[in-house]
């Protein structure tokens, strides 16, 4: 038997940015819910809504895998949303992990950190990125952090 | 609104705190079809469990979008699963596993670009499903090892008949692995980090 043959794509195609409705996926993975119909098309949960901060404009640099750090404690001033932020990182916490303890789309929390930021209530420790790699001490690093598994 | 009260959101368990002294975090993305077997290898060898962090595109977020069918109010999530390793007391890793779906990646930007590199997770019974991502990623410049998770009523190729139908070059790791073994998807990061580690004592690491 020979597994199918892979097209090369013509260079540089550009991949269609335009999403298509999400297909029913019948099985395993929720990785595409449509927001409004429910598996058996009956509507299902409404339209989520978000608190948006005061910022208006650029947000700040934050990727999935930044950590977030609190700098202040939680006052009584200080939002609902705020001041889960603070209480979950109390210790160094990723944007990501933000985002899933929260329930909030990665780009709600953006948002909202970025206006946490603005207000010096966190730190944020920027991730090392692969262009940036200073030499292969990292690269060793994962790989010798990998073996002790 | 569905936020929850601050003091009932669930946080990490004390064990699963970073320490004070994490300065910085790096990320592998796996990539593959649905059902494939991405968070059953994230959560092999993640320290915590699985997490799951949301991405939502409504109309307002994509702009111009006017074959996105009917209904203004047509919102989609898509949903990614990760995990974490702690690498050092500085230095922490994160594996995200994503859908392997062109139309969803560009909800994700900067996610492959700023990973030190990607293991393209491949079931045997659908490997069609797995070319566009291959040809993202190489357009991209992430570097990439293929990990084949062998399903017991999937078609066995042999290694060599994989690499001419994926069209991959002989530098190019692929490697067979059971997504539900712990020391095997090791393994395929550690076979990762490998062929990383000789792009970048090769200079061929941008």
């Amino acid at each position: 038997m020979t597994p199918p043959q892979r097209k090369r794509r013509s260079p540089r195609e550009e991949p269609s940015p335009q999403p298509q409705p999400a297909p029913q996926e019948g099985g395993a993975g929720n990785d595409a819910t449509d927001g409004t119909q429910g598996k058996d098309g009956k509507p299902s949960n409404p339209e989520r809504l978000f608190v948006i901060g005061e910022v208006d404009g650029d947000r700040a640099e934050l990727d999935l895998v930044t950590l977030i750090v609190a700098r202040a404690e939680p006052k009584p001033s200080t939002s609902p949303e705020q001041a889960a932020v603070l209480r979950l990182c109390a210790a160094p916490l990723s944007v990501a992990e933000l985002s899933a303890y929260l329930s909030l789309p990665f780009s709600v929390i953006t948002v909202l950190l970025t206006e946490m930021l603005t207000a010096e209530l966190v730190q944020a420790r920027a991730p090392v990125v692969r262009q940036a790699l200073p030499d292969r001490s990292i690269l060793e690093a994962v790989m010798h952090g990998l073996q002790k598994l | 609104m569905d936020f929850k009260s601050s003091d009932t959101v669930p946080g990490p368990r004390t064990e699963d705190h970073l320490p004070h002294t994490a300065q910085a975090a790096v990320k592998i993305v796996i990539v593959g079809g649905f059902g494939v077997g991405k968070t059953t290898m994230v959560g092999s060898v993640s320290e915590i469990k699985p997490l799951t962090t949301e991405e939502t595109m409504t109309q307002a977020g994509v702009g111009v979008d006017d074959d996105y069918g009917s209904d203004s109010k047509t919102a989609t999530t898509v949903a990614m699963d990760f995990g974490r390793i702690s690498i050092t007391d500085q230095l922490v890793l994160y594996l995200f596993g994503t859908p392997g779906q062109e139309r969803f990646w560009f909800l994700w930007n900067g996610l492959f670009e700023g990973a030190l590199g990607a293991v393209v997770l491949v079931d045997t019974r659908r490997l069609e499903v797995s070319f566009d991502v291959m040809g993202r990623l190489e357009e991209c410049g992430v570097p990439f090892v293929v990990a084949v998770n062998t399903f017991p009523d999937g078609p066995r190729y042999p290694i060599p008949e994989l690499r001419t139908a994926l069209d991959l070059s002989e530098e190019i790791p692929i490697l067979e692995c059971d997504a539900r073994r712990r020391a095997s998807s090791k393994e395929v990061l550690m076979t990762l980090m490998r062929f990383l580690h000789s792009l970048a004592m090769t200079g061929q690491l941008t």
